[in-house]
């Protein structure tokens, strides 16, 4: 199916590259992020690399490379929205993501947005997947991701049917290789 | 027209629930002559508010009430707070049922006889053969329109029994066929054919496919004699100081306790609310609940064993199109012990869309290894396992200690440990069904561990003798004369089979027991 994908630049290379964590800390988070990335920049509640740390936990849970930031983001929004305004819904988002951080330096030395390697960012999530904070970002992202329509062509899942009159003229029987297995 | 009854009139027929059992039973009731209520927890959905969305149609229809669980299976760890699946609605889980419709074999009516004492396993005998069914199984697939029976041919096969067909021609299985489906393969009963639509499960759009939401029970309102109130949760069976039923009390759709009196009570709740039910309605004279004199009321739950195996290939398969469910292969289910286990299993085809695949091909499973298996979907066929269970007095409903409903009653807590024979059948058949896809060339397998129970059965079961079971072989109590028991809850044993048929098949058989029963004044 990933011909069915716009192949698009990829977003997480400009978050992760160039040590631009360390300089977004110090620096307005919209010069660093670019405009690609106005959408961490909008975080409403949680400081903007704690949205892009979120952002790309949410890729290594559930990773699909033809599947640009934009749908990973928007689960995170759903977090940040509902936090914003309420301090102690901010900090589980803020803690969790020092918790990564706090494991990935612990373990590679360095916060989990700048290793560069799933393996490693994913062996600080395992440690942790029994975690609420893990587990909410998992079940928000089974339907975030997998419910969403706008991903289904690119899986090859065609959605409703009835309004079309069902598959009945539409391919239900349309295998045409068995004979060759 | 649809009839309306008095709360006081005390000659009408209560039956809670209106699913397999109690819609089939109600209706079959009107159209005898005989004045019916029933009380259905659900609201009505008719067919146009049917949505081909998974998720939508899951806050619609789906029992959603708190439920516990307990035990080493793993639901109870991947779906803590909904042991089963299964539907509150008017049509009960016929709206969301698949159509597979098969008969229990000889063998499994009698397990205690033919397969011998197993540890741990609380086999019984059903106080009826299949003998003594088959005119009834003969009017439920004729009342349904089951393919494959009544000249009434197979569904055409869709993709992913193509598949399944080609993996089962090259390991030598012989019983491979599109099932026998209660949807239409050709317009019947008023209903027209099915448009290969998919989603079954969401409920049928075309009405298709069977259930009594709108086959069943729209005949027996037009009797006039039958009376559906939709948004009542019944709390309490209520009896008089000889320890007969003479009604329920129950919370109306708008939140207000009434009692229904009656002449007849008949339980159709599932095999969760049935025996919850009975255990809520204790009194001075039934202090471990009505009906319970055996304490078998919610023990011996059931809920078959299941799995599936969803397979890649390195070509489109676009398994969800067309009918769920219609492709079987049953030579695993026989009595075979050289397997290593007691009982057999059905293979049927089953598919999800990519919402729900999301959320079950690998609960709580996430990373590149479960990420690329999604990738796979488009190319994916799938199975599901389903095999007989072994009934164990400690798998067992029962009231939660603390927690309470909206309507301060305890919540029912599900107790399930898997029987070693239940996972060494799993294990048996996880390897047979990647076998039939390795044989067409799958590229991976994957052994997707079992869904929230659809198959809840065993909690008020049937049983020759008072001491061992809740009912009789006509559902009857074996405490309370003017009291029964009409779903799954009866299920002496599980046998390997889809169980809706059966339980059409007794809800209709005893329906002719019932009305026998009040003509001859017994009742």
């Amino acid at each position: 199916m990933q011909q069915h994908a716009t192949k698009k630049l990829s977003r997480r290379d400009v978050l992760r590259g160039g040590g631009g964590l360390v300089a977004m800390t110090v620096m307005p988070a919209g010069l660093i992020l670019g405009a690609n990335n106005a959408w961490a920049a909008t975080a409403k509640a949680v400081k903007p690399e704690t949205f892009a740390s979120m952002v790309q936990a949410c890729r290594d849970i559930y990773p699909h490379d033809f599947l640009d930031d934009s749908f990973y983001a928007k689960v995170v929004e759903g977090f940040d929205s509902a936090a914003a305004g309420d301090a102690d819904a901010t900090a589980v988002l803020e803690n969790g993501v020092a918790a990564m951080n706090k494991a990935a330096q612990s373990a590679h030395g360095a916060d989990y947005m700048d290793l560069g390697w799933e393996d490693d960012r994913t062996s600080v999530l395992r440690a942790m997947q029994d975690d609420p904070f893990f587990q909410k970002m998992r079940g928000a992202l089974v339907t975030g991701i997998y419910a969403n329509p706008d991903v289904w062509p690119l899986f090859g899942y065609e959605g409703e049917s009835a309004s079309k009159g069902g598959y009945i003229n539409r391919g239900f029987d349309d295998i045409d290789w068995l004979d060759q297995v | 027209m649809t009839a309306k009854f008095d709360l006081n009139d005390d000659t009408v027929v209560v039956v809670v629930g209106s699913g397999a059992g109690g819609g089939t039973l109600g209706a079959e009731l009107a159209m005898k002559g005989v004045r019916t209520v029933i009380l259905e927890a659900g609201g009505r959905h008719e067919i146009a508010d049917f949505n081909n969305d998974e998720w939508g149609m899951f806050g619609q229809i789906s029992w959603l009430d708190k439920r516990t669980t307990s035990g080493d299976w793993r639901v109870a760890k991947d779906f803590a707070g909904l042991p089963a699946w299964i539907v509150k609605a008017v049509g009960g889980s016929t709206v969301h049922w698949a159509g597979a419709s098969l008969r229990i074999q000889e063998h499994e009516f009698k397990t205690k006889t033919n397969y011998g004492e197993v540890a741990g396993a609380n086999l019984l005998d059903w106080p009826l053969d299949l003998a003594e069914l088959e005119p009834w199984y003969d009017k439920a697939e004729d009342r349904m329109g089951v393919t494959r029976t009544n000249g009434i041919p197979g569904l055409p096969g869709n993709n992913n029994f193509k598949i399944m067909k080609a993996g089962a021609d090259k390991l030598g299985y012989k019983e491979c066929h599109t099932g026998r489906m209660a949807i239409n393969s050709q317009p019947r009963d008023g209903r027209g054919s099915c448009q290969q639509i998919g989603f079954c499960f969401q409920g049928c759009k075309t009405g298709a496919k069977w259930s009594t939401l709108y086959v069943e029970i729209p005949k027996g309102e037009k009797t006039g004699n039958l009376e559906v109130r939709s948004g009542a949760q019944v709390l309490k069976v209520e009896h008089d100081a000889n320890g007969k039923a003479t009604g329920v009390m129950y919370v109306d759709q708008d939140g207000n306790t009434q009692v229904q009196k009656a002449r007849v009570v008949c339980v159709a709740g599932n095999s969760i609310e049935s025996p919850r039910l009975l255990l809520n309605s204790q009194s001075s004279m039934f202090p471990d609940g009505i009906a319970n004199s055996s304490g078998m009321v919610g023990k011996n739950y059931m809920r078959h064993m299941t799995g599936s195996v969803y397979a890649i290939f390195d070509k489109p398969v676009h398994m969800y199109r067309g009918t769920t469910m219609a492709g079987i292969i049953q030579d695993e289910a026989v009595h075979d012990t050289s397997r290593g286990f007691v009982g057999g299993y059905e293979m049927e085809t089953l598919s999800l869309g990519l919402p729900f695949m999301g959320a079950f091909l690998d609960p709580g499973g996430w990373g590149r290894s479960f990420s690329s298996a999604m990738e796979g979907y488009e190319n994916m066929a799938g199975m599901w396992l389903v095999g007989e269970d072994m009934p164990q007095e400690t798998n067992r409903i029962s009231l939660h200690a603390s927690e309470k409903d909206q309507h301060g009653l305890p919540v029912p807590n599900v107790h399930f440990d898997d029987h070693p024979n239940d996972i060494a059948m799993r294990n048996h058949a996880f390897q047979q069904g990647a076998a039939v896809y390795d044989a067409v060339g799958a590229t991976r397998t994957f052994p997707t561990p079992p869904y929230p129970s659809t198959h809840n059965l065993g909690t008020n079961r049937m049983s020759d003798k008072a001491q061992d079971g809740v009912v009789n072989k006509w559902g009857q109590t074996h405490d309370v004369s003017n009291l029964f028991v009409s779903d799954g809850s009866v299920f002496t044993t599980g046998a390997a089979e889809n169980p809706t048929l059966t339980i059409v098949a007794l809800a209709l058989r005893q329906a002719d027991h019932i009305a026998s029963e009040l003509s001859k004044q017994n009742l």
